[in-house]
């Protein structure tokens, strides 16, 4: 489980070992669900892409025209920049499967397993 | 159009009267009585395609370009560019608003299928964003459409419903007029049950299309602490954005002159008492080739005699068609058009929704200016079945024209009887009804008056004649057979010529038996006054002589006694 994986499901298919994850968290402050985000997020990262992510924490509150242009309407948003292509996760990242599935570093799990 | 009317009943109101901000819609502002609740959230819900957005932003624009009040719109439904674009041709320069710093138009697209939900999460960012489009312009106004579609998008739905309620807790705080736009469905309102955070005011729109005619309709279904039109008030989507049309027997206090003015037929003028009062409507009904629209050629035709200008609609004909069937009546119309006097506008009913005719007619209004209209043919617009909605829409047609004071004459094709227009004729003032007698194997036209508010009309019928100078009213005769009309009156014309030569000869000898008679007995007369006359003579004369004798007589004997010396003995006494 500690290889990220592509669309098709297949291990580390689609982006190179080398390339970095490039993350970027949105957050409005310091709210509770904000930073529970960014706790979930780091160590998700440091148990699948240990080494080879970055993220970056967006506060909205310091830039609020950058909800519209990145056209971010829920906090945590989380939007997977690279690799290719882009995810967008909304929540607190507290539904650990979801995270997983929606950042593509476990494949989907099948109906009913 | 009006909403300077209503500037006064706006703004801040003092005392208990609620603050309304007017949306620059013409008629809604009426049927709230000034506007939206100021400072308050407003539902708009509808289907698609209602007009929901267009609402939004003529509010906005309203606000912008004369109430100095900025805006801010949050769409979710279309880029920014796109909404622009849409509403450029009804004269909002949304991206001139925006240079201005009047207007801030954000776009948030949603795709539900792009996001993965991963716990709990808010909708900061909305505030935020709306916080600092508010701060930056001082906006006064903000309209959120549709706000619905964050449902299903982020996984929790609970949290999407409390965080809309919090949104309009906080646009209230924020002490903005705000509309918040919802899809029409389900069992409430909105297809989400948003009305349950917005309940201030609460405005449906509904587009229904009915035997291929469409009609827009809104209504307020809420206003909490205002008195509103709780009625469902067609609107149209016209060159100048949304109108709403609440004139509908809200108010009834058109102006009546007394004036009147003619029909262009001497004849009727008299049957109505002197003509039509300026600024009513009439009503002709009549079954086809009556002769409906030749009596609208007549009326428009006088008005452009007098210097008037008059607004002919054809429903059924083309112009060409028309002016050339009025040049058979002798009335050149052609030359009012060249003079600009008469404008003359044909649509078929079926081509538009009723809305955009309505529209259309408002429009021309304005531009012609007319003091005399006819709409020829409503018939299509207005017996489409006993549709409640064509009649509504033919009623406002002529509050239109009313409230303008235009004399109106609708021709209608009625299908004989007179109950088929009952449905228009009571917002008419005369109803005129023309209709065809079959006799004798000949079609003659009748012309009735059904009723003439305010005026002492003829209850009789006329004969209706299409002459080559015009329309004339002929009597007609009343006889055992019933009414005659053309041949069969023209026969009994000449046999009651006939009867008054036979009368006037038999007369005629008469008097001369007469004047015989007169002179015989004259001269019989005569003859006797001789004959009295010479008897009278006579006895006068024989009197006379009598008279003259009994004298000479008792002369005599006084002479003899004198002779005789007799004693003065009287004897008088025995004679």
């Amino acid at each position: 489980m500690s290889q990220p994986y592509a669309a098709d499901g297949q291990a580390g298919a689609g982006a190179a070992p080398d390339e970095p994850w490039n993350l970027r968290l949105y957050v409005t402050g310091r709210s509770p669900v904000c930073l529970r985000a960014i706790e979930n997020l780091r160590r998700a990262c440091e148990e699948h892409l240990a080494g080879h992510y970055r993220i970056e924490v967006v506060d909205l509150l310091e830039n609020p025209r950058l909800a519209a242009e990145d056209q971010i309407l829920a906090v945590p948003t989380v939007v997977r920049m690279l690799p290719a292509p882009v995810r967008k996760l909304v929540g607190d990242l507290s539904d650990t499967d979801q995270m997983l599935v929606g950042l593509q570093l476990r494949p989907p799990r099948r109906k009913g397993s | 159009m009006g909403d300077g009317v209503l500037a006064g009943l706006t703004g801040k109101a003092s005392g208990l009267a609620l603050a309304k901000a007017p949306t620059g819609i013409a008629g809604l502002d009426q049927i709230t009585g000034g506007g939206l609740p100021s400072g308050r959230v407003t539902l708009v819900a509808g289907g698609a395609g209602t007009g929901k957005t267009l609402l939004g932003l003529q509010f906005l624009v309203a606000g912008a370009r004369d109430h100095a009040e900025p805006g801010v719109l949050l769409t979710f439904e279309e880029r920014a560019a796109k909404v622009a674009a849409n509403v450029r041709s009804l004269g909002f320069d949304l991206d001139r608003l925006q240079r201005d710093g009047m207007l801030v138009v954000l776009s948030f697209q949603v795709e539900p299928a792009e996001i993965i939900g991963t716990g709990k999460f808010d909708l900061e960012p909305l505030f935020v964003t709306l916080d600092e489009a508010i701060g930056r312009l001082d906006a006064k106004r903000v309209v959120l459409d549709t706000i619905e579609v964050l449902f299903g998008t982020f996984g929790d739905d609970t949290i999407v419903r409390a965080e809309l309620a919090r949104l309009t807790r906080w646009l209230e705080e924020r002490g903005v007029t705000a509309i918040v736009t919802g899809e029409r469905g389900g069992t409430g309102l909105t297809r989400r049950g948003i009305e349950e955070y917005v309940s201030d005011c609460v405005i449906t729109l509904d587009h229904r299309v009915r035997e291929e005619i469409s009609t827009r309709r809104l209504r307020v279904v809420k206003y909490r602490g205002s008195a509103h039109g709780t009625n469902e008030y067609p609107f149209l989507i016209s060159a100048d954005g949304l109108a709403v049309l609440p004139i509908t027997s809200i108010v009834l206090d058109y102006a009546a002159p007394d004036e009147r003015i003619s029909t262009g037929v001497g004849r009727l003028d008299h049957m109505l008492g002197g003509g039509l009062f300026r600024g009513s409507t009439v009503l002709v009904s009549g079954t086809a080739g009556t002769g409906k629209t030749s009596l609208g050629a007549h009326l428009v035709h006088s008005a452009c005699v007098r210097g008037e200008r008059a607004l002919w609609v054809l429903f059924e004909e083309s112009p060409q068609q028309v002016l050339r069937n009025m040049r058979s009546l002798g009335l050149d119309l052609r030359s009012w058009v060249d003079a600009g006097l008469l404008r003359i506008w044909a649509a078929r009913p079926s081509a538009f929704g009723l809305e955009t005719h309505l529209a259309a007619l408002a429009r021309l209004i304005e531009e012609v200016a007319p003091s005399v209209a006819v709409l020829d043919g409503i018939a299509g617009l207005a017996f489409g079945a006993s549709d409640p909605e064509t009649t509504s829409m033919v009623a406002r047609q002529f509050d239109l024209l009313k409230t303008r004071g235009i004399t109106t004459m609708a021709t209608a094709l009625g299908h004989g009887a007179e109950t088929s227009t009952v449905n228009v004729s009571s917002l008419v003032d005369t109803w005129l009804l023309l209709r065809n007698t079959e006799t004798n194997g000949e079609r003659n036209r009748l012309l009735f008056v059904l009723k003439s508010r305010g005026t002492a009309h003829s209850n009789q019928v006329r004969e209706f004649l299409l002459t080559d100078h015009g329309i004339e009213l002929m009597d007609v005769y009343v006889g055992p057979a019933g009414v005659l009309t053309g041949s069969a009156r023209l026969a009994q014309a000449a046999a009651e010529r006939d009867a008054a030569t036979r009368q006037a000869d038999d007369a005629e000898r008469r008097r001369r038996e007469l004047r015989r008679s007169v002179m015989e007995r004259e001269a019989h007369l005569a003859a006797a006054q001789d004959e009295l006359s010479a008897e009278r003579a006579e006895l006068d004369r024989i009197e006379r002589r009598g008279e003259q004798r009994a004298v000479d007589a008792e002369a005599d004997r006084e002479a003899m006694a004198t002779r005789r010396w007799a004693d003065a003995v009287p004897s008088q006494g025995r004679h």
